[in-house]
């Protein structure tokens, strides 16, 4: 996993993370559903805001579907998930995992069976966010 | 549209592995000579893949048992219990397997597979949540779709993420009722033969109040001062309300069951449709895995046995250089690149006279490829020790291990 945050422990029900930040200074690497920063060598944690934009959702979709990317088609909202790329059943619920930490919901099995884009995926992530 | 074009990509794939050599998934064992050794091929074959974990298959007292029961009661019982009745021998074993787990009820199913189809759907239903480990056999898989509760998979023996999936359930607040959670797990996985931390599996689950299903298919007799697998190693029996299992592996025979102490238990014989629709475990097997049921109590011995003939091969293999499962296991997971070389490898163990398993996607976990080997207390030493050095010669000789000069002592 490439994008794996390390040294993740539970305490109390909470993730804490350290190393997250990027050589760029941006964001980006954040698998956890709270993110930490490093600040003056205290950690503090910062929880992930109900509302995160489509966009951000999408991006992040987007990010972890690169490594199945078929030639030089782009992976954008349109995509069909299972027959655009070359990604495979197991995988794609693995991929879920990830993202349902990444953004703190549960997206069942059987509604999964039943996404087929990325807009869909997106879609479901930020209806289940709002419940 | 062909009615198996949707196997399209299957069938192709499955012609390449035909065309190229033998079929490992259409061996043909033409005699099975003891739990150890067959001939396949017309040559003696060592078998390291048969999840015959106490090498029951030939006890005598087991083959007596099931050679009295034919005579006794015939070969089948031609129907269901709930249409043609219980055999005296289905109640005493179901009674025997309660005992051994100090449970209150059992249910026996034809195959462990319909265990796991049955009872689980048979617990959780619209409204409620169920749980399950990444990792799952298929036979917990396909019970996902046998329900309408909602399906959640956290991360393959990771507490902190069915922690996660749980505190997300309880903080949801639609539904005017509590729902059920019901989280399944197994006691030692099928393809890598690592074992799963229940014990904090067990403290996430008492803290969400959620019920604990383990299947111990693959540690039953292997784990546990008693052998009644990991419920019994991690010391949480109590904690675990559900325990399914199978005769299929250290019983020698085939069938399943499901134990428990909920006093309503008992419904599920008419509910549960692979028990109701299915005919029930003829007389032969229920004798002879009431022996076996013995035999794993009176020969504790077999256990150790199983246990160092583990340790042989995995540290033999770890040794070579090869990359192997997280932890000891009656079943030894070797790490291979791709399918294409698992296969080849694997075919090249057949010739050298070594029966093992291959696994590749989407059996596998994460896209790995494997030669799946399992143990047996029978197998000798030198067996053993026998096939670790063709594995390594066969590894030098597909370039994946480093030449044995180079090589550190100490492997992994």
């Amino acid at each position: 996993m490439k994008y794996c945050v390390t040294n993740c422990h539970f305490t109390k029900n909470r993730r804490f993370c350290h190393n997250i930040g990027t050589p760029d200074g941006e964001m980006r690497l954040r698998t956890a559903h709270q993110l930490t920063v490093d600040n003056d060598g205290v950690l503090d944690t910062i929880a992930l805001g109900r509302v995160v934009s489509r966009a951000t959702i999408v991006r992040e979709i987007c990010h972890h579907l690169a490594p199945y990317q078929v030639g030089e088609k782009p992976i954008n909202g349109a995509t069909v998930i299972a027959k655009d790329l070359t990604i495979d059943s197991l995988a794609i619920m693995d991929m879920v995992m990830e993202l349902e930490d990444r953004f703190d919901v549960s997206i069942p099995m059987n509604v999964i069976a039943e996404i087929h884009t990325v807009d869909q995926l997106a879609d479901t992530i930020q209806d289940l966010r709002a419940r | 549209m062909g009615l198996f074009d949707r196997h399209a990509g299957l069938l192709e794939a499955y012609r390449t592995v035909r065309t190229t050599g033998q079929d490992p998934f259409h061996i043909r064992m033409e005699r099975v000579l003891s739990p150890t050794e067959a001939i396949i091929d017309g040559k003696k074959t060592l078998l390291v893949g048969t999840n015959n974990y106490f090498g029951l298959t030939f006890d005598p007292s087991c083959m007596d048992a099931a050679i009295e029961a034919i005579r006794a009661e015939g070969t089948g019982t031609t129907g269901s219990r709930i249409a043609n009745g219980s055999y005296n021998e289905h109640m005493a074993l179901e009674h025997e397997i309660a005992e051994f787990y100090g449970k209150k009820h059992c249910m026996v199913f034809t195959t462990g597979y319909q265990a796991n189809l049955g009872v689980i759907p048979g617990l959780v239903g619209q409204g409620d949540f169920l749980l399950i480990d990444a990792d799952s056999h298929a036979s917990i898989y396909d019970a996902c779709k046998m329900t309408q509760a909602e399906v959640i998979r956290f991360k393959h023996n990771d507490p902190s993420s069915l922690d996660a999936r749980l505190r997300r359930i309880s903080e949801r607040k639609e539904g005017d009722r509590e729902a059920n959670r019901l989280v399944v797990l197994e006691g030692i996985y099928s393809m890598l033969g690592d074992s799963a931390p229940l014990k904090e599996f067990v403290e996430v689950c008492k803290r969400y109040g959620a019920y604990v299903l383990i299947d111990e298919a693959h540690s039953l007799g292997a784990l546990g001062e008693h052998g009644r697998g990991l419920c019994e190693a991690a010391g949480v029996l109590d904690d675990c309300h559900f325990i399914v299992g199978t005769f299929s592996k250290t019983l020698g025979a085939i069938g399943g069951y499901c134990v428990s102490d909920d006093p309503d238990f008992d419904i599920l014989r008419v509910t549960v449709r692979s028990y109701m629709f299915t005919a029930s475990s003829p007389p032969s097997i229920v004798a002879s895995v009431r022996q076996a049921l013995r035999v794993v109590k009176a020969r504790p011995e077999l256990r150790k046995q199983l246990w160092d003939n583990v340790a042989t091969l995995y540290d033999g293999l770890a040794g070579q250089g090869f990359k192997l499962g997280p932890e000891h296991g009656p079943v030894v997971g070797v790490h291979l690149p791709d399918r294409e070389t698992a296969i080849a490898f694997w075919r090249a163990m057949l010739d050298a006279g070594i029966y093992v398993n291959v696994a590749t996607p989407p059996a596998t976990p994460n896209g790995v490829s494997l030669l799946r080997c399992s143990l047996c207390a029978v197998h000798t030493r030198a067996q053993l020790e026998h096939m670790v050095e063709v594995m390594a010669g066969i590894g030098r000789q597909m370039g994946l291990l480093p030449p044995a000069k180079a090589r550190a002592a100490s492997g992994r």
